[in-house]
């Protein structure tokens, strides 16, 4: 426990010295990835803890980020537009959720894809509200007590700390009881039930808290990127947030920390190969899942069951030996 | 009214394509529960094969038929071996992304390897219109919606048919039943992944000369495969060529009479009226809970 609380502490002290010494791509970049981590840690909720299945994350992000901006056009604060946003995508969520109680699996993987395509095609299509394919541009960054957050880097530690702040949740969350049954409805729904679960409201919890962290994601990103248009919110969107968390390792507290940075930092970092980068990251992506199907944060697990193992053969040759010693 | 005769026929023909993909997608999802999100992609390569060896001097027929033969091997052995064998018995997810990997490393291979413009692709059929009834009927739709429901009609006669193919419907419905009574379970899951990719060729070569060879020609494809696979009934055969016509049929419909910025988005109403009144699809069986 302790190796993990200094580990813990080195990397926040690194995420804060860093991007400092970065250019603005690099702190671009590093807030980018944080927003990613905002919104995975919501589809990590419901895809790796609740054992439900959603390719739409992305149409939540998108709302979160098209709300904020529209609220902010018309002249609401950030503010305001952060928890409208926010509440938005749960009450969206929510009723995502419903035909989660319908259909399982692959059914609903694809509901729930449809619903992403549903709200892009309102994105791009609605001109009037939405801006369609030229969007909207001059998003304006907030100011928090009087202290402006446009400066990139200050923008970035703004991110830093809602990153923060949304993750020591939802880890208070998967800690309390709701956390163990999220999982009880994961592992086995039946018998999940038949112990006094709700399975029904927990479904739709899972899908509602999830659309929420989406919905903080976006609005950050709204501001982050000050112009949004319907591109970053496709169906195609949804599927790489889903690489990301499975990536990752999803139902790992930390696996959308490291799924995000090989979705988002990866293929940045993959430009050498140029033309052949998506190549290069797509079979990287499949070597990646034989080599590891439960993700890469799966690497202490089976580094210790191998531990396990050998010391387990080692203590049985020990008491062979013991045995075979006798005279 | 002849004009909705005429969309009618057309969205039948792309109809047909879509339940060839559909096809495919579902007999690999009831013989091994594998989900490939690189249907669409399966499609873009053989055509892409197709062109290449048209390009050495090859007549269409000889360049299909090789692609067929390398398909067999490339994207149902190598495939089933490489991907789909040691990932399927860690669930559902792992298969899922491998597989949307996979896709985006065929389309951006292609991009970056060959060529990421659009090119022609040479038709089966000439473009020779019919008349019937002040109907314009082009032939290569008719072709192609002959086509492709005699193949979906023949896969559909070689499963109930054939004992091979009535082994393989075993294989679906219960794994272990199927081994009890000595069917060689891995070679039945094989031969399913094989007329997959052959079917996907076929697809290839109906649907390029319409919709042009591009890396990310199978991204859409792929999309309405599954859409089609579903509206229909996943665990039924029959119900992915329902699905393809109704998708086919619905969108060209939608484009013409509604409006051409929301044709994607009346498969998806299809669908999730489909989702909620019928989960199970059109034609298929409701799926018990199991404890």
């Amino acid at each position: 426990m302790k190796k993990s609380l200094v580990l813990g502490v080195l990397g926040l002290l690194v995420l804060i010295a860093v991007p400092a010494f970065l250019k603005n791509y690099g702190i671009y970049l590093f807030s980018y990835w944080l927003v990613f981590v905002i919104a995975n840690m919501g589809l990590n909720l419901t895809i790796g803890y609740a054992g439900q299945k959603s390719l739409g994350h992305a149409a939540f992000f998108g709302i979160g980020a098209y709300t904020v901006a529209i609220l902010m056009k018309a002249g609401v604060s950030f503010w305001l537009g952060l928890p409208i946003a926010v509440i938005g995508c749960f009450v969206i969520g929510l009723g995502l959720g419903f035909p989660a109680l319908r259909v399982q699996t692959i059914y609903l993987a694809f509901a729930t894809l449809g619903f992403n395509t549903a709200v892009w095609l309102v994105m791009r299509n609605e001109e009037w509200l939405t801006g369609g394919t030229f969007g909207i541009n001059n998003i304006a960054r907030p100011s928090l007590f009087g202290l402006s957050l446009a400066k990139n880097l200050s923008y970035y530690y703004f991110i830093l700390a809602m990153t923060l702040v949304l993750g020591a949740l939802m880890w208070k969350l998967l800690n309390s009881p709701w956390g163990k049954a999220f999982t009880a409805l994961r592992d086995n729904p039946i018998r999940a039930e038949s112990l006094g679960v709700n399975i029904q409201a927990y479904t739709l919890l899972s899908f509602a808290i999830g659309a929420a962290y989406a919905g903080a994601a976006g609005a950050l990103f709204a501001s982050l990127v000050e112009f949004i248009e319907p591109a970053p919110f496709t169906v195609g969107a949804s599927i790489m947030m889903y690489l990301m968390v499975v990536v990752g390792g999803s139902g790992y507290f930390f696996g959308p920390l490291i799924g995000s940075a090989v979705g988002v930092l990866l293929p940045e970092w993959l430009r050498f190969a140029q033309g052949w980068y998506l190549f290069v990251f797509g079979s990287a992506v499949v070597l990646l899942m034989l080599w590891l199907p439960d993700g890469l944060l799966s690497i202490p697990d089976r580094i210790k069951a191998k531990r396990l193992a050998r010391e387990a053969s080692a203590a049985r040759a020990a008491d062979a030996a013991a045995i075979g010693g006798k005279p | 009214m002849t004009d909705f005769l005429q969309l009618v026929l057309s969205g039948m023909a792309t109809g047909g394509i879509y339940a060839l993909a559909a096809l495919g997608f579902t007999l690999l999802w009831q013989a091994s529960g594998t989900i490939n999100f690189a249907q669409g992609e399966f499609v873009m390569l053989p055509a892409f094969t197709m062109l290449g060896l048209i390009a050495v001097g090859m007549p269409l027929w000889v360049s299909f038929l090789v692609t067929s033969v390398l398909a067999v091997f490339v994207l149902g052995w190598a495939f089933k071996r490489g991907i789909a064998d040691p990932l399927l018995k860690f669930g559902m997810m792992p298969i899922v992304v491998a597989t949307i990997g996979l896709a985006i490393a065929m389309r951006n291979g292609i991009r970056a390897g060959f060529t990421a413009e659009a090119h022609p692709f040479p038709s089966l059929f000439s473009d020779k219109l019919f008349n019937v009834a002040g109907v314009t009927i082009t032939l290569i739709d008719l072709g192609t919606l002959a086509m492709s429901l005699v193949l979906v009609l023949g896969t559909q006669a070689f499963l109930a048919k054939t004992v091979t193919g009535r082994a393989m419907q075993a294989v679906a419905q219960n794994t272990d039943s199927a081994t009890v009574l000595g069917i060689n379970v891995p070679r039945m899951i094989f031969y399913t992944f094989a007329i997959n990719a052959l079917l996907a060729c076929a697809a290839a070569l109906l649907i390029t000369p319409t919709y042009l060879a591009k890396f990310d020609m199978g991204e859409a494809l792929g999309t309405k495969a599954f859409f089609a696979a579903i509206i229909g009934g996943f665990n039924n055969s029959r119900g992915a060529l329902l699905g393809g016509l109704i998708v086919g049929v619905a969108e060209n419909l939608a484009s013409a009479y509604i409006s051409p910025a929301y044709k994607d988005a009346v498969a998806l109403i299809v669908f999730m009226l489909v989702i909620l009144f019928r989960p199970q699809g059109l034609l298929g069986k409701k799926e018990e809970r199991k404890v």
